[in-house]
Parts: structure tokens; C-alpha cells; sequence
């Protein structure tokens, strides 16, 4: 079993190497970091219970961070990514420390409208540059001119690295204990208090925690398309992430990603068909939750185990 | 004997997972008062809640006035005229006195009028525009025994009516359920004090396990006594 | 006090007063939302999308059929109300028994379906709905368009007969108790599934009321909703859903609250509601007519 896992992960990292050879690396990076962005969204639900939807104000302010930071004020990129994720992080202490107050649907809520709240602040803010974004964000070299990135594959490399460091910080935090304790508060958070766990400040950490990864994955976005703007602060992309993790299978260590590379994917072949995106993807939402509720992973998984069975009897 | 009203037979019953009655049989004739007797978790109030419908899962077979019962939901059920006063009494917050009393629909005609309920519970008339929930326990159970009586339903099914009631209340819970039943109500009554039981009932049926084991009449409880008391435990 | 900071008063009531629509709107559609959640169990998303189609089944039936205002009043909510129990029978019903999340993100979904059809069939630039009382009334301090003041007089009613409807009506008695405990009421003989459906389609019939409400004041367009139920959420935690008349005191207060900023500091005027939002989670986390649970 563990030897099983190990191939996976050698083929998984040798194709996710030679990838950019076949598939052009901007799709690629793009994808990555939604991916990061939806593994960041899962670790809040499929871990500790807590249903953000309003995942995207972190994803967007840590990419109007990082512009800011880079373009305004002429700082490295790593700097800039800093900025993303610690900006990120604070956010996420402020409306994670009210947000939790309540539980199950109202947390959606709140988090949705909070969300909502820093998109107008986004609107009107000076520093975001508004209805146009941050636009033209320079490509400089990462540490001090050791890694030049204005070539796409370069890049590609760094962004893979960037998400390779995500997602292990997530199976780490997984696999902790502190990962277990949140577990525990999901399944049953009476029963976690009771033995002296301190709930919140669980759920606070594990929301900073989230908000801070998906700030990096916003910051990175920004780092390969160059741009900054209101789309990845609306409630359409806190929603699109939502759909990433469902469609993947929420819950899941690998979901999120196959998620989100299925939806960057759609995006990218139903470009032309501009307001119907919109439609196909509220029409994957309504089918997932009506008749494949465990996603891509979680359906495959089942058919894998129920075939294994049948051949073992 | 008299005409059967209800007739149960081979009832089995799931919560979920677990498997709560295994084969429960027993009737009752029309005008009868019958109790159910056993220790608890025997499946007293399980038999209740599958003959009103609102269990997981039931089997068998449940006869009201000869129409077959089980597949049908409890809406359709309660319209047949069974009545239903859960052990957990549920009195509605949301509602005031005279609004829970009003709640339940009439099924048939004949039921009690208003005024005819509020003469059996007079403390009701009084706070009629109290919480429901504001009530004292005693004042509950009347409440939930008296809003079942308008909608001329044939068959009470009454679970636990003295549960956690000072002596005088189960008293004056006695006293109501023989004027019901001189009413000419049907009454299946679940209890785990049989002494009170034993001061209304015509025929006691023992549960255990999920089964019904054992049939008492009311003139042959004094010589089953030692029996009873091993049944339940006392 | 208000020429300190130097607000003709015009301009105060001004504000007030589209305050004061704003917060209509507010308390109808967090009225529905609260209905319904009681009931089914189930955060409507598609709220915001089901008041625009009001707006347009209003539109639609003038443009194409000439039926005037009035008559949408009645018809549109009933079309509506009707495309809510079909989505209550064939999909909403199937998913109860699983966790809320669920219900919202099905409806979510609904939401981006149905916006997203009307987005490509009709454009995202709105149409405008002529006002069917034409004229105002000048109160002296301020002109007072009449169709507006038509607006909160009718909220008002609408709000107060939706409480009237459910607080002291037989059917609302079966709706509060259905919402405590539904399979009790059930085993009285009631069909519990029934008033389900009717509950989704009347709380859905009353954001499409607030929708041709709102036609002759805001553009018809597709997206008019999207924005407004994302505030009405906040608005929903703010008051708590536990009561009614808090629903509706919430929805026509923080309208108002959000027409005063529009007048002492226009900026803040958009995230005012989040912001109290936030005090109230501080202060009272169950909202401000909510219990705690």
C-alpha cells in the first residue's frame, strides 16, 4: 500500500514535470493555482466542517496585494508573495474570529457577506485600481536575479514548486495532530469541548490557515497573469471554487485538484460561449448535489473499491 | 367479544439501523381500554409510533376498522381516526394554549367541542392565551390529551400520560381517562406504573423485547401479581 | 444638529426615503427566506434570482401581452410562485434529510442557471418599467415621487399581512408547528409535505412580489438580484430568522441606516450592513432577534 502510494506520487511529479512539454504552461499554472486555491478551500471543509463562501476574498486580495506590492511600491516578486499571504492571513484572523461565532449555514452566510463587503471596498479602494484591476504587474526575477521568470516554462517551475509547497503544508496539517483535533470538533464539537479541546481557536487557525493559502494562490495568479482585478474578489469566484472541491470530491486530498483543472479546463474550451459558462457551471452544481454528492474522487473511489470487491468474491 | 377495532400482527419495526420490534401482536376492541406494559426499551412506545406511522421502517401488519394501515404515511393514518399523545408531550413553543389545542384537524365527525374540553381541563380555559410551553407539566399533559379529543378520532393512543406527575395530577389523569373511555373513546395506553394502570385498564398486555409476551385481564391481575412483578422488574 | 455638517435637509429625506425602499425590499425578501428556512431546512440562494424573474414576468407580460401593472401584481407572483413548487417537487424535496450545505449550494447553482439564461436571452443591461402612478407630491421639506411612496406603503402591508398570515391564522399555526416538529404534526393528520411545497412557493411568490415591486424603480435586468441577496443574507443574520416581525423591523432599519450614510459619508454606504453585520456578531452572535441554539 505505501509502496502504491509512492509510485503514484513519483508518476504523478514526473508528469506534472514533463506536463508544460504538451499542454501550454500558462493553462497549466493557471490551473495550479486554482488548484492550490480549492486544496486550500477543502482543508476549511472536508477538515474542520466550516463551509466558507466567501473563499474568494482572500484569493483576490492576496493577488491585489502582491500587484501592489510589486507594481506601486517596486518590490521583489517573493515579497510580493509574502504580501499576498500574510495580507491574506490577517483577513482571514479578522473575519474568521466573527465568522465563527455561528455555526453550519450562518457561517456560509457571514463569510459570504464579508466577502461580499471587501469586494465593495475593492470597487472603491484606490489601491486596486477599481472597475480595471492592476494591470501590467512586472515579471521580475525571483531572488535577487537568481531565477529569471519572464519565460513561461521558467515560471512554470517556480509555480509548481509554489504548489507542491501548498499542498504539503495541507497533507501535513492533515496528518497532525492538530489535524485530528479538528476532525474530531467536525464530527462532534460538543464532545470536543468536553474533553477540553477549545473549539474556536481551532476553527480560527484552521481558517487563518486556509485564508493564508489561498492567499499565496491568489498572489501566484496574479505573479503569472500579470493582473490583478474584481473578478477574483467576487462571489462568482467564491462560488467557483465551491465547484472545484464539489466536483472533485469534497473531502478528498487529491478532489480539489482534479477539480479544478476539470473547471479551468471547461473554462478554457467554453471561452466563446460567454453567459453560458455561467449556466453549464450552475447546472453542474444542481447535478453534483442531486446525484453525485462524493465528486469525481469519491464516485471513482466507490466504483474502484465496489470492483476490488467483486473480483475478491 | 366486542368488535375489534384494531388488530395488530406480526409488527416489526426499525430505527435506522436497529431492529426495535421482532413480531408484535395484540388487538383491542372497540370501547376497550388496553395498556401496554413492559420495562423500558421493551418497545412500548416503538409500537405506538409504528401504529401512528412515524417510525423508519415497518412490517407486518396494522388493521384500524379493517383497512390495512402499514404503507400508509401518518398523515393518512391520524384521517383513519387515531389520535396520537406523544410521551414527550409536544406542546409547541410557537403556539399559545388555544392554539395548540386547535391544532390538530378533525378527522371525523363527533369529536368533543371546545367548550366540552375546556369543562375537562378547566386550568386550560384560564391560560388559553399563555405559551404553550409555559405551562406546568401537569397542565402540558392535559393539553396534549385534550387536543386530541376534538378531532373525532375513535382510537387514543396515549404514551406515558403521568410520566414525572405529582401523585394528585396522575389522580386527576385517572380520573379523565375512565371518562373518556365512558365516553366511549378507545384508548391504548403505554405506562410503566402499573399501579396507576391497573386502576383504569380492562386488559394488560405485556411487552418484552419487542415481542408482546404475555395478556392480562384486568379481573386476573390480583393472582398474576408475582408474574407482573418479574415481567417488569419491580 | 444637521446643519452642522452642513445636509440640506431635501437631501436628508431624499436619501431616507430610498432608504426606506431599499429596506422594504430588505424585509420582504428576508421575510421569504425566513419562512422558508424554517421550513424546509434550506438557505434559498435562488432568492435573488426568483425576484428578478418577478421583475420580468412583470415586464414580459407588458411588453408582449400589454396586461398592465395591476394585473402583474397578482399574475406574476403566481407564475413564479408555481416555477417554485416545481423546483420544491423535483429537487428540493429529495435532499432534506442532508445537510443544509447542500440546499444552499443546490439553490446556488439554480441561481446561476436561471440568471445566467435571462443573462444570454436578454442581455445584462436592464430595461426600464414605466411607473404606473405617474407624479409626486411636494411635502414641503421634499418631493415625493408617488410611485415610490406607493412602495413602502405596499411593503409595509405586504410585510404586515405575511405576519398577520402567520402568527394568527390556522394556517400559519400549522406552519409554526410544522416548523418545530413536523412529524407530530404529521401524526395529526396534516400533510406535512403539502405545506412544504406551499410554504417554497409562497415565500418564493413574495420575493417575485418584491420583484415587480421593484420593476419601475430599478432597471429589469437579469442581475438584479444577484448583488441584493447576497446583502438580504447579511441582513438575515443580522436580525436572526426566529421572528417575524424582527425580519421585517431588521430589513426597513437597516435600509434606513444605509440611506443616512448614503447622506453623512456616501462611500461607506455599500458596506454599512456588513459592517453592522460584524457589530451585531460581536455583540449578539444569535442576531438581534435570533436565539441562540
Amino acid at each position: 500500500m505505501i509502496n502504491q502510494r509512492f509510485v503514484l506520487a513519483a508518476v504523478l511529479i514526473v508528469a506534472a514535470l514533463l506536463a508544460p512539454l504538451f499542454v501550454y504552461p500558462v493553462f497549466l499554472m493557471t490551473a495550479l493555482c486554482f488548484a492550490l486555491f480549492a486544496c486550500a478551500f477543502n482543508l476549511l471543509l472536508g477538515y474542520a466542517g466550516l463551509m466558507s463562501f466567501g473563499h474568494a476574498m482572500f484569493f483576490g486580495m492576496g493577488g491585489y496585494f502582491f500587484g501592489y506590492v510589486v507594481k506601486t511600491m517596486d518590490f521583489p516578486p517573493e515579497v510580493g508573495l509574502v504580501a499576498g499571504v500574510g495580507g491574506a492571513a490577517l483577513l482571514g484572523l479578522v473575519t474568521g474570529a466573527l465568522a465563527i461565532r455561528r455555526q453550519g449555514i450562518y457561517f456560509a452566510m457571514i463569510t459570504l457577506a464579508f466577502a461580499q463587503m471587501v469586494y465593495f471596498i475593492c470597487v472603491q479602494a484606490p489601491f486596486t485600481g477599481g472597475e480595471d484591476g492592476l494591470q501590467g504587474i512586472p515579471r521580475r526575477p525571483l531572488l535577487g536575479g537568481l531565477i529569471p521568470i519572464t519565460n513561461d516554462l521558467a515560471l512554470y517551475y517556480v509555480v509548481l514548486v509554489i504548489f507542491l509547497f501548498g499542498f504539503a503544508a495541507i497533507y501535513r496539517v492533515i496528518h497532525s495532530p492538530f489535524g485530528q483535533v479538528l476532525k474530531a470538533i467536525r464530527d462532534n464539537e460538543q464532545r470536543a469541548v468536553s474533553l477540553g479541546y477549545e473549539a474556536d481557536r481551532y476553527k480560527l487557525l484552521a481558517f487563518v490557515l486556509s485564508a493564508s493559502l489561498a492567499g499565496l494562490a491568489g498572489a501566484t495568479k496574479a505573479l503569472v497573469l500579470q493582473f490583478a482585478t474584481l473578478t477574483d474578489v467576487s462571489a462568482g469566484m467564491s462560488g467557483e471554487v465551491v465547484l472545484m472541491a464539489l466536483v472533485g470530491g469534497l473531502g478528498t486530498i487529491f478532489g480539489p485538484v482534479i477539480g479544478a483543472f476539470a473547471i479551468v479546463a471547461m473554462q478554457n474550451y467554453l471561452a466563446s460561449f460567454g453567459e453560458f459558462v455561467l449556466v453549464i457551471q450552475g447546472a453542474i452544481f444542481v447535478v453534483i448535489v442531486m446525484a453525485f454528492r462524493k465528486g469525481l474522487v469519491g464516485e471513482i473511489g466507490d466504483w474502484w473499491r465496489a470492483r476490488r470487491k467483486a473480483r475478491a468474491s | 367479544m366486542h368488535d375489534v377495532l384494531l388488530a395488530v400482527e406480526g409488527l416489526e419495526a426499525w430505527y435506522g439501523e436497529s431492529h426495535i420490534l421482532h413480531g408484535v401482536g395484540f388487538e383491542i376492541g372497540r370501547g376497550e381500554l388496553v395498556t401496554l406494559l413492559g420495562r423500558n426499551g421493551a418497545g412500548k412506545t416503538t409500537t405506538l409510533r409504528s401504529i401512528m406511522g412515524i417510525v423508519g421502517r415497518r412490517k407486518g401488519s396494522v388493521r384500524f376498522d379493517g383497512k390495512e394501515t402499514v404503507g400508509q404515511p401518518s398523515n393518512a393514518i391520524a384521517r383513519l381516526g387515531i389520535a396520537y399523545c406523544p410521551e414527550e408531550r409536544g406542546i409547541f413553543s410557537s403556539l399559545n394554549v388555544e392554539e395548540n389545542l386547535m391544532l390538530p384537524p378533525a378527522v371525523k365527525p363527533g369529536g368533543m367541542g371546545i367548550d366540552d374540553i375546556y369543562g375537562l381541563f378547566p386550568n386550560l380555559k384560564e391560560r388559553r392565551r399563555s405559551q404553550g410551553t409555559k405551562l406546568s407539566g401537569g397542565e402540558q399533559q392535559m393539553l396534549a390529551i385534550g387536543r386530541i379529543l376534538r378531532t373525532g378520532a375513535d382510537l387514543l393512543l396515549l404514551d406515558e400520560p403521568t410520566e414525572g406527575l405529582a401523585p394528585v395530577i396522575v389522580q386527576r389523569i385517572g380520573e379523565i381517562i375512565r371518562q373518556l373511555k365512558q365516553r366511549g373513546f378507545t384508548i391504548l395506553l403505554v405506562e410503566q406504573n402499573f399501579h396507576f394502570a391497573a386502576t383504569v385498564a380492562d386488559r394488560h398486555y405485556v411487552m418484552e423485547d419487542g415481542r408482546v409476551v404475555d395478556m392480562i385481564a384486568a379481573a386476573d391481575v390480583a393472582q398474576s401479581i408475582d408474574k407482573l412483578q418479574t415481567y417488569l422488574g419491580v | 444638529m444637521l446643519d452642522i455638517f452642513s445636509i440640506p435637509l431635501p437631501a436628508l429625506f431624499g436619501q431616507l426615503l430610498l432608504g426606506l425602499i431599499n429596506g422594504a425590499f430588505y424585509a420582504m425578501l428576508s421575510l421569504g427566506l425566513a419562512v422558508i428556512f424554517g421550513m424546509l431546512n434550506v438557505i434559498n440562494f435562488t432568492h435573488g434570482a426568483q425576484y428578478m424573474l418577478g421583475a420580468f414576468a412583470a415586464w414580459l407580460l407588458l411588453t408582449n401581452l400589454a396586461i398592465p401593472f395591476w394585473a402583474s401584481l397578482v399574475l406574476a407572483p403566481l407564475i413564479v410562485g408555481l416555477f417554485g413548487v416545481v423546483i420544491e417537487r423535483l429537487m428540493l424535496k429529495r435532499i432534506y434529510h442532508l445537510d443544509h450545505l447542500y440546499g444552499f449550494l443546490l439553490t446556488f447553482g439554480l441561481a446561476l442557471v436561471i440568471e445566467g439564461l435571462f443573462q444570454w436571452k436578454w442581455g445584462s443591461s436592464g430595461a426600464p418599467y414605466p411607473a404606473p402612478i405617474p407624479g409626486g407630491y411636494n411635502l414641503g421639506f421634499m418631493f415625493m415621487p408617488a410611485y415610490r411612496g406607493f412602495v413602502v406603503v405596499a411593503a409595509l402591508v405586504i410585510c404586515l399581512a405575511t405576519w398577520y398570515g402567520i402568527e394568527r391564522t390556522r394556517l400559519g399555526a400549522y406552519l409554526r408547528a410544522a416548523t418545530e416538529n413536523p412529524t407530530l404534526v404529521r401524526a395529526f393528520g396534516i400533510n406535512v409535505p403539502r405545506l412544504i411545497t406551499l410554504t417554497y412557493g409562497l415565500g418564493v411568490a413574495l420575493a417575485a412580489l418584491a420583484g415587480v415591486l421593484a420593476a419601475p424603480i430599478q432597471q429589469v435586468s437579469a442581475l438584479m438580484g444577484t448583488n441584493l441577496v447576497l446583502v438580504v443574507f447579511a441582513v438575515v443574520v443580522i436580525g436572526g430568522m426566529g421572528s417575524i416581525m424582527g425580519s421585517i423591523v431588521t430589513g426597513f432599519g437597516l435600509g434606513l441606516i444605509e440611506g443616512f450614510t448614503k447622506v453623512v459619508y456616501p462611500p461607506a454606504s455599500n458596506t454599512v450592513i456588513f459592517v453592522v453585520m460584524a457589530i451585531v456578531l460581536m455583540v449578539k452572535p444569535a442576531g438581534l432577534f435570533g436565539q441562540a441554539k
